[in-house]
């Protein structure tokens, strides 16, 4: 049996303090520079945003290109709130925060209400009282009148709703902002504009994969990949709707807040959560809809539940990386968000192993800290170079290592705890005890 | 009233006709099955009952309740529990996992730890396996964990397509016995196969289908001396 029964949690945590406090005494202590010091932070937004699309395509088994959208839409959202908050450029220093709060309330509300009101329920009964006399089509658009009328109606509630939204969070979030001491009310803001990030990308996603999900698997990494293609599209010519993003110029004078510190505390909160998501009984059903689609459905699973539960939480984590990433720098750029770059939460993953959280992770770290460094190992006129080594790389570790370097094995706390003797019942019967002893030995 | 009746039941795949016009029933405590060539609509009636397809036309009434527009989801919850064919296990679950996936719908813990013990009486083979990953079983072990983990919903109807599918001949006996003794503790079963000696010899009722229809009925042990079903199902 096990010969140490320390709590798996433990090593976890002192590798996690000791890589938390090492770099910043290497940094205090002039170990390392302070440019090493922000690839650092790169990497661990990098396994952020990794993550969440290992829940979406290790964990759920949907192929998604489109991360690199919702990681965009993090960076700008949280972008515009924070650079408000030190420019006013919407008029108050809380307005575009206000006004993102409002309007997610307000699409929320929309889509609660729809859910009320039972649409399909409201097609069946037109579908059966019309059915004698109507043809198949002729009732498709009999139904078409109050849905589309319905949700004109819903659409108009949720302008409402978000303007009411507005008026009552836009002075009390001027007031927080003007009332607190400058350095408090940085940090609320900041933490306000990082948890917005997180929440519109997951709401975009949430909408974006109402439809998609319902796509078979390929079609749905295409029609992300679409999605990708309109987030930068859109943001290329952003400056024609908030003259502020600047468009295909960048955005600049965003506040540089992000620290080692900030990366690290949100680092740990996400993979706090996802990984007690995977270990409850929604994350094991989320497996089992990678494994197989109809033997989860005849377990009683939601497949397409599941499937836009993932996809959300997937674009939140993209989304707060985006939000840490644009105050790394203080400058964004759509070119940062091109579908190229949107395939190296993808590498990562599928180099980490698809399924393990501890192969994203240090395959996020690891990809990230190698193509940086080989910038310095190689001799100079020979830089360009590291983009002949990297994919070299990524060829022989998927030569030898096709399911990556993890595969779907996780390490310390991470890993599934095998339930204690005591907590696997075992029926009354006598003999099962010595196979029982044999059985276990070859796992 | 029985258990679940089946109505003159129209399924397609598109405008393929898979099903059309099937009706049967099964009372309480029954084993039902369902026999006939490939093609003939078993694995498609199954799936309509467990909610996975819709029907064109008819009706599944369970309990004396229509569940033909119920989702797959509260149909499980509503006490029918679908073992799909060639057994779709998890296989990067450990067995453990697979049998509590099974239990997805139930909330109390303790009930599903009693489900648990009872699943690993019928299947002691699944106990010495549990902390093993499913895909490393062999098909008999596949198909008892499959069985296992139709089980943990605690159904009042349990629908085998295939149990006996790809398994050496004395693994076959062994699932139907085991079918029978699941039987024996008040589950009804419907059962679905191609090996319709086995399958008649368990049941209590039969339904011969062709192509998507219902061509004969009646009592298995009748059906299986029937001189036209010996021909055609039994060699």
């Amino acid at each position: 049996m096990r010969k140490l029964s320390l709590p798996s949690w433990i090593p976890t945590l002192i590798v996690g303090l000791i890589v938390f406090f090492g770099v910043l005494y290497a940094r205090d202590n002039g170990h390392i520079s302070a440019y090493r010091y922000q690839i650092f932070q790169i990497a661990v937004i990098a396994s952020i945003s990794a993550l969440g699309l290992n829940l979406i395509y290790g964990f759920n088994g949907q192929f998604s290109l489109g991360h690199i959208g919702f990681y965009a839409i993090g960076a700008y959202s949280s972008a515009l709130i924070t650079k408000d908050y030190q420019m006013a450029w919407s008029g108050s220093r809380a307005g575009a925060l206000a006004w993102m709060m409002a309007g997610q309330f307000g699409i929320i509300a929309g889509l609660a209400l729809i859910r009320m009101l039972r649409l399909d329920r409201l097609r069946r009964k037109i579908t059966q009282s019309t059915s004698s006399y109507l043809k198949e089509h002729e009732t498709r658009m009999v139904c078409l009148l109050p849905v589309l009328f319905i949700v004109a109606a819903v659409i108009g509630l949720g302008v409402v709703a978000t303007l009411g939204a507005h008026a009552l969070l836009d002075p009390g979030l001027n007031a927080l902002v003007e009332g607190l001491s400058d350095n408090v009310a940085r940090n609320v803001i900041f933490v306000l504009a990082i948890l917005n990030g997180g929440t519109m990308a997951a709401l975009v996603a949430y909408l974006v994969g109402l439809p998609l999900l319902r796509l078979g698997s390929d079609y749905f990494g295409i029609a992300t990949l679409g999605f990708a293609i309109m987030v930068f599209t859109g943001l290329q010519n952003s400056d024609m709707v908030i003259d502020t993003m600047r468009g295909a110029r960048g955005m600049v004078a965003i506040p540089t807040w992000t620290t080692w510190g900030w990366v690290m505390a949100t680092f740990a909160l996400l993979v706090f959560l996802m990984r007690n998501l995977l270990r409850s009984s929604h994350g094991r059903a989320m497996i089992s809809v990678r494994e197989d689609e109809i033997a989860a459905q005849s377990m009683g699973v939601d497949v397409n539940q599941l499937k836009t539960m993932a996809f959300t939480v997937g674009g939140l984590f993209a989304g707060v990386g985006g939000a840490l990433y644009a105050h790394l720098y203080g400058f964004l750029h759509p070119s940062t968000f091109n579908i190229i770059r949107g395939f190296d939460p993808l590498i990562i993953i599928v180099l980490g192993g698809l399924g393990s959280m501890t192969g994203t992770i240090l395959a996020g770290v690891g990809v990230v800290v190698l193509i940086e460094e080989l910038r310095v190992i190689l001799p100079q006129g020979f830089e360009d170079w590291r983009f002949v080594i990297y994919p070299i790389i990524l060829l022989l570790v998927m030569l030898l290592r096709s399911e990556g370097l993890m595969g779907t094995r996780e390490w310390g706390w991470f890993r599934t705890p095998v339930p204690p003797e005591r907590d696997i019942p075992l029926s009354t019967r006598q003999p099962a005890t010595p196979a029982t002893a044999a059985s276990s030995e070859d796992v | 009233m029985p258990l679940l009746q089946v109505e003159d039941l129209h399924v397609a795949y598109g405008a393929i006709r898979a099903i059309q016009g099937i009706s049967f029933h099964i009372e309480a405590g029954e084993i039902v099955t369902l026999i006939g060539a490939n093609g003939a609509g078993k694995s498609t009636t199954l799936r309509t009952v467990s909610g996975l397809l819709r029907p064109m036309q008819g009706d599944v009434l369970y309990q004396g309740r229509s569940i033909t527009r119920t989702s797959p989801e509260r149909i499980v919850k509503m006490g029918i529990s679908q073992v799909p064919e060639g057994r779709l296990i998890f296989s990067s679950l450990t067995v453990l996992e697979n049998l509590e996936m099974g239990a997805y719908t139930r909330k109390d813990k303790n009930e599903i730890r009693d489900t648990m013990k009872q699943v690993f009486t019928s299947f002691p083979r699944l106990e010495e396996r549990r902390t093993q990953l499913g895909g490393t079983l062999s098909g008999g072990e596949q198909q008892m964990l499959a069985m296992g983990r139709g089980l943990m919903s605690r159904p009042r109807l349990l629908l085998l397509d295939e149990p006996s599918m790809g398994l050496a001949p004395i693994l076959v006996d062994e699932i139907f016995e085991i079918i029978k003794t699941i039987n024996a503790q008040g589950t009804s079963i419907l059962l679905v196969e191609q090996n319709a000696a086995m399958a008649l010899s368990v049941a209590d009722r039969a339904y011969v289908l062709e192509t998507g229809r219902t061509v004969l009925e009646g009592d298995a042990k009748e059906l299986l001396h029937n001189p036209e079903v010996r021909e055609a199902y039994l060699g």
